[in-house]
């Protein structure tokens, strides 16, 4: 990348480095600090004690074997409906917040800040414990249905200003062709502005995604049985039984199963719909 | 042209206002556009002709004046706008393409929702329309694939696919790059020569006295002055159409700043308006190629 400039009376006098060798010894520092940590850590851990507690043989064999497909798959139950749940309401909390009538607009706005606003547990505990106030009220699919309805409440709240965001992003442009073209406000909505909204915001979804899929270690509350337990319920109570972390270790890298196959899944779909904007 | 012109009128526009806060965009506009008649709007920035052509397909809502499309009064608040809007396509400065759809989705998508015509049919309407602009081996790209000029004919296909009655142009070649001006102005003439009923809003001015049968001058607001484009083109009457036309036409040989004033004043206090003006502009960003 050197250059030869010819010799001018004004050439500034060169300094000992150049710009580009300075910052190539800065970075060959931040590498040698980086080895020393590494070697330190290495050094002064107690690698026996460090595996018993967290790596522990027989404890991951148990864990593996107690039934851990079954709270993978809770977790992924849950997650999916509470996530379909708050996908379907936050988009028509989203048209709604845009809605031309006031009360539309008015009850998204309360809806959004009320769930918004609260914790997860306690609207998951709200709703577990729901038929004390509403004797005979019973939500289908339990306690699935309770963990979907209370999660996806939540969820849609936040996805709400998402959506509408993505709403927002699209431009006017589009509703003025498709009107034109005859389209009802309805279909263009449907057709051309929901679609493009709903791809805006593919990032965002995701990160929304992800953070149900943690937020469903908050099924416990509800005090469930062992066939709805899910990883995290499932990987506490083996751990109390085993006196060790190993069941939790094992229980959290499932979580890392599910997340980072779906970070791959949502970076190529991005990576397909850039060819089409 | 003016041979397939028919004395049945299309457009009627009676005493057309429209007003943006306190700007007065336009001011009292009356004129017919009659089957089979080429009609191209022309005039400086700011003088209404965008929000005059916008106001024909209800784009824009009218303060007063009556629009009448095929005999419909548009400005009716109980007319079925989209059935209105059925019979006129619309052009669009900035294309307005969907993006997430192919190019034959674009043509087809309408078709089908508004007009229920099958897929079969809608597609086969498309492709023909889609042969019409020179693009009919591009029916599978998506819209960002593709040149401004492309993309705009891409949309006079989308909108014939309607079998419209009257085609609207809004500009349709200003955000057009230079060499692509021409691709798109003669699909447009080849329309005309067919006989399609056209309102141009256009800076154009080779092509409005080429294809034109009537053009009109607007300024501030109000029809300066109209007639064949021999007339209001070769032969402008009016003070004002003079001075515009020798901007445009000789815009080399003009006083810096001589304008400046005049453009002041149309602009005046209209905040709002200037950016209904500018908007298409602003849409551009999030769809640049």
């Amino acid at each position: 990348m050197t250059t030869t400039t010819p010799e001018t009376p004004q050439a500034p006098t060169r300094p000992k480095l150049s710009p580009r060798k300075r910052a190539q010894r800065f970075r060959l520092a931040q590498y040698a600090l980086l080895v020393i940590v590494v070697a330190a850590l290495a050094l002064t851990v107690d690698w026996p004690a460090v595996r018993d507690s967290f790596f522990a043989p027989e404890d991951i064999k148990l864990t593996l074997t107690s039934g851990l497909g079954t709270a993978l798959k809770n977790t992924i139950i849950y997650t999916a409906g509470a996530f379909v749940i708050g996908l379907v309401l936050g988009t028509v909390l989203a048209l709604m917040r845009l809605s031309s009538v006031g009360p539309y607009r008015w009850f998204a706005t309360a809806w959004i800040e009320f769930f918004r606003g609260l914790p997860a547990l306690l609207v998951l505990l709200v709703f577990g414990t729901l038929s004390i106030a509403f004797p005979g009220l019973v939500i289908p699919f339990d306690p699935y249905g309770t963990v979907w309805v209370g999660l996806g409440i939540v969820a849609s709240a936040y996805m709400a200003e998402t959506i509408r965001a993505g709403i927002q992003a699209v431009p006017k442009g589009q509703v003025e062709a498709a009107r034109s073209l005859g389209m009802t406000p309805g279909a263009s909505t449907r057709k051309i502005v929901l679609p493009q909204a709903l791809r805006i915001v593919i990032p965002p979804l995701t990160n929304e995604l992800i953070l149900l899929i943690k937020d469903s270690s908050l099924v416990f509350i509800l005090g469930i049985s062992t066939t709805g337990f899910e990883l995290t319920k499932y990987g506490r109570d083996l751990g109390n039984q085993t006196a060790g972390l190993t069941p939790l270790t094992v229980a959290g890298l499932c979580y890392l199963v599910i997340t980072l196959p779906l970070s791959v899944l949502v970076r190529r779909m991005e990576a397909r719909q850039r060819k089409e904007r | 042209m003016s041979a397939t012109t028919t004395n049945t009128a299309v457009v009627e526009v009676q005493d057309l206002n429209k007003s943006f806060g306190d700007n007065h965009v336009l001011r009292g506009i009356d004129t017919t556009v009659r089957e089979g008649e080429v009609v191209c709007v022309i005039g400086p920035s700011g003088s209404g002709k965008s929000t005059f052509l916008r106001c024909i397909n209800l784009l824009e809502e009218p303060s007063s004046g009556s629009v009448r499309v095929g005999g419909e009064e548009v400005t009716d608040p109980d007319c079925d706008i989209d059935a209105i809007r059925r019979n006129m396509g619309m052009v669009f400065q900035q294309f307005n393409l969907f993006p997430h759809l192919s190019v034959l989705e674009n043509c087809t998508i309408a078709q089908t929702t508004v007009l229920k015509r099958s897929k079969s049919e809608a597609q086969a309407t498309a492709r023909a329309n889609l042969e019409k602009v020179g693009l009919s081996e591009k029916a599978d790209a998506y819209p960002a694939q593709l040149s401004g000029g492309q993309q705009q004919r891409v949309a006079i296909a989308r909108a014939l696919s309607m079998d419209p009655q009257l085609m609207l142009f809004d500009e349709p070649t200003s955000a057009l790059d230079p060499e692509l001006v021409g691709d798109v102005l003669s699909v447009m003439r080849r329309l005309a020569s067919e006989g399609m009923t056209m309102m141009v809003v256009t800076h154009e001015m080779a092509f409005a006295r080429d294809v034109a049968d009537r053009v009109i001058f607007m300024d501030g607001g109000v029809i300066v002055e109209e007639g064949s484009p021999e007339r209001v083109i070769g032969d402008p009457q009016e003070e004002r159409t003079r001075t515009f036309l020798q901007r445009v036409l000789d815009p080399t040989h003009v006083d810096p700043g001589a304008e400046d004033a005049a453009y002041d004043k149309r602009h005046h206090d209209s905040e709002s308006a200037a950016d209904n003006f500018v908007k298409p502009q602003d849409t551009h960003g999030h769809y640049g190629h």
